[in-house]
């Protein structure tokens, strides 16, 4: 038992916590939601690294890592709220490696896996990052298809979140086989646990700094609990997004329910930690310049490409029903 | 990453569980409390006598030298096994320890032993009616007369204190020094008239705990543990192994009591209605997040010495799971959880204490606020 990320795991997101803090700081991050533009220069980097083939094998131009890798990364990019086709981009390359058919990997991973071109990833109703795509993964339910965008018929949605350009997607795409939508809700939910930690991490400086009744507000335990009410969703994103990321390369049977987890514990939890931070902010919190809103932002919309909690919890349920069912008829058999 | 037992891993738990199914207890026989008691007691002697009564203690102590995920393995079995804890839980989890950490060689060589045993039982004496959340204000005195320490005081909450043959009792000291200063860990003989235990009647109408009424009760020097003054100190390792030690055992029970609730519900046919399955669905999200965050927890503490922040959260979370829990079943099953007497309606009752025994949830709130997130002092 192992329950942490390994060295080189580590290394990576140390990297990519520091190249994001210098070419991603929310300066970037506003200029980008104001032009509705991504920063051309910040895709190169994430490029040159190799990190949109991070979870592609070799043999298609990538890096031969995995899920978990995957998720450090788009836990990080979700950290900095950063404004690029980076989480629909290597999921779906992700996706194809682990679920494709082999004409599918042949055909999307090299131009994917080297950034030439991108890919979309969401629902009919919401994907991420389509209209400038080259491929999109579209999931219905639990099913998943891959749609390439010539085929695909694509309208601009514009949503409250301008750091990340959204669509309604429609089209008959060829179906991708089994963990395929579980693998992209535990992408989702890897996102979520850096947007978390940084609503967390702005507001334990803004508690700390913020003095009212000539203390910092961060004394009163109203705060100070709420902080760590913050830290607890946290860490359960934490937790089950891990989980989830381990066992789609690891441990497949229990992926469905690892993502099911990552996606109910992500969907809500995003949410609340985000909507905490703008009321420990106070009014500054309320305002166009705090920059929380954009995480808050971001975590509605993660939400929604999750499909809301409730759907995951439904299925959680229904697990745990046929599991009992299961001892139950394994118990009368004896 | 690696969320499956190495081979050792697995060999200890396969070796536990053919143990434990050729020496199962059985059923806790019904009626009075110091039967049920007598039950665990002897099933302890049975665990020390096949060397599993204190997996995690060193092996020249009687232990097995388990590491932290054995020792974890250890409890989510004994759960799984619907074995009850060893009934000298406290000298196990607790007493030992911190005798191991600050006593002298007389001391581990006399106390260590019965305490695997269950020879010799322990309770805890740390708070009192004025000092509970607010430990180190306690009043309980100690004055040194010859030899021996003369104590007078009372404790509130002693588990077991009625089958206890020692305590692990913090006093004042000194009443001139500054509160967390002048405090002394004491190893008292319960069994002298100047102890009394009243046992408190708790709101599931059980006494699991008791009042201590201390009248000038003696304690001989060399049962001081950890030196006069240093008492603050040692309470701390005592309170933080209390942290660390019962999560998978509770993390298992609150496992099987969900899927109790499940195939109440199952049983209903309330699996269908959609309010009764997203609530469902949440404690199973909640019950699997706490696994999970206990075994990260594990690593942390292996790897690096010492827990890293979700070490912090996994008693917070059970407890408040816990109490959803309890009081969930309560909705499916109906007026059967109210009925006096019937096992759902003590588990409601009995939850209520979750959040407050051990550290209650606001406190623990604190030590996140300041020791994890380095939040200034509550106030």
């Amino acid at each position: 038992m192992d329950f942490d990320l390994n060295d080189e795991q580590k290394e990576i997101k140390q990297v990519a916590h520091e190249l994001l803090a210098s070419r991603s700081p929310f300066s970037k991050v506003r200029e980008a939601a104001t032009s509705a533009k991504y920063d051309p220069a910040l895709w190169s980097e994430l490029v040159e690294l190799g990190w949109p083939g991070i979870a592609v094998a070799s043999e298609h131009g990538g890096q031969g890592l995995g899920a978990v890798e995957l998720s450090v990364l788009v836990e990080e990019l979700g950290y900095a709220c950063a404004a690029t086709p980076y989480l629909s981009t290597a999921t779906a390359a992700a996706v194809i490696e682990s679920a494709g058919s082999p004409e599918q990997r042949s055909k999307w991973l090299p131009g994917l896996a080297s950034g030439e071109h991108t890919a979309g990833m969401g629902s009919p109703e919401l994907a991420a990052d389509a209209r400038d795509a080259a491929v999109i993964v579209l999931l219905d339910g639990d099913e998943a298809s891959l749609l390439a965008r010539a085929e695909a018929d694509v309208e601009e949605l514009v949503t409250i979140d301008p750091t990340r350009r959204f669509a309604t997607v429609s089209g008959e795409g060829e179906g991708l086989g089994a963990g395929a939508a579980d693998r992209v809700r535990t992408a989702i939910a890897s996102e979520l646990i850096g947007v978390c930690q940084r609503a967390l991490d702005m507001t334990l400086e803004y508690v700390k700094d913020r003095k009212q009744f000539g203390v910092p507000v961060g004394s009163f335990q109203a705060v100070s609990h709420r902080c760590a009410q913050m830290l607890l969703v946290t860490e359960s994103i934490r937790s089950a997004a891990y989980f989830a990321a381990w066992a789609a390369d690891a441990d497949p049977d229990r992926l469905p329910e690892a993502a099911a987890l990552a996606a109910a514990a992500g969907a809500d939890g995003g949410r609340e930690v985000t909507a905490s931070a703008i009321q420990a902010h106070g009014g500054i919190g309320f305002t166009w310049e705090a920059d929380v809103h954009w995480l808050y932002k971001r975590a509605q919309l993660d939400t929604a490409l999750l499909g809301g909690a409730r759907r995951h919890r439904a299925a959680l349920a229904r697990l745990g029903g046929a599991r009992v069912r299961s001892a139950l008829g394994a118990a009368a058999d004896r | 990453m690696d969320l499956t037992f190495t081979e050792p891993e697995t060999a200890f738990r396969d070796e536990l569980r053919a143990w434990l199914a050729d020496n199962h207890p059985g059923e806790e026989p019904a009626g009075e409390d110091a039967e049920a008691y007598q039950w665990r007691r002897d099933f302890q002697r049975r665990l020390a006598e096949g060397g599993w009564a204190a997996v995690h203690w060193p092996v020249e102590y009687g232990g097995r030298g388990a590491t932290l995920t054995q020792s974890a393995i250890f409890f989510e079995e004994l759960a799984r096994a619907k074995a009850p804890l060893p009934a000298n839980v406290l000298g196990l989890l607790l007493a030992g320890p911190t005798i191991m950490a600050y006593g002298t060689e007389e001391q581990k060589d006399r106390f260590l032993a019965p305490i695997v045993t269950a020879e010799e039982i322990w309770c805890q004496g740390f708070s009192e009616p004025e000092a509970g959340s607010d430990l180190a204000s306690l009043k309980t005195r100690a004055v040194k007369d010859g030899e021996d320490w003369v104590v007078t005081g009372q404790k509130v909450w002693t588990s077991g204190a009625q089958y206890s043959k020692w305590c692990m009792l913090v006093a004042r000291s000194d009443t001139e020094a500054p509160k967390h200063k002048g405090l002394t860990y004491f190893l008292m003989d319960m069994e002298q008239e100047a102890v009394q235990v009243r046992p408190l009647r708790q709101i599931t109408g059980e006494d699991e705990f008791n009042e201590l009424f201390i009248e000038e009760a003696r304690i001989p020097e060399q049962n001081v543990l950890g030196g006069v003054g240093n008492g603050w100190k040692v309470a701390l390792t005592t309170l933080m192994n209390e942290r660390a030690g019962l999560a998978f055992f509770l993390q298992v029970r609150l496992r099987q009591v969900l899927d109790e609730v499940f195939a109440e519900a199952d049983g209903r046919g309330l699996l269908e209605d959609p309010v009764i399955a997203d609530r469902l669905g949440d404690l199973h999200l909640k019950a699997e997040v706490l696994r999970l965050t206990a075994y990260r927890g594990l690593t942390a503490i292996e790897r690096y010495g010492q827990p890293g922040p979700e070490g912090s959260l996994t008693k917070w979370m059970w407890s408040e799971t816990n109490q959803q829990l309890t009081q969930f079943a309560a909705d499916v099953l109906g007026t059967q959880a109210l009925t006096a007497g019937d096992r759902w309606s003590y588990e409601l009752l009995r939850a209520r204490g979750n959040t407050i025994e051990g550290g209650t949830t606001e406190i623990l709130k604190n030590i996140v606020a300041e020791r994890v997130l380095g939040l200034p002092k509550a106030r």
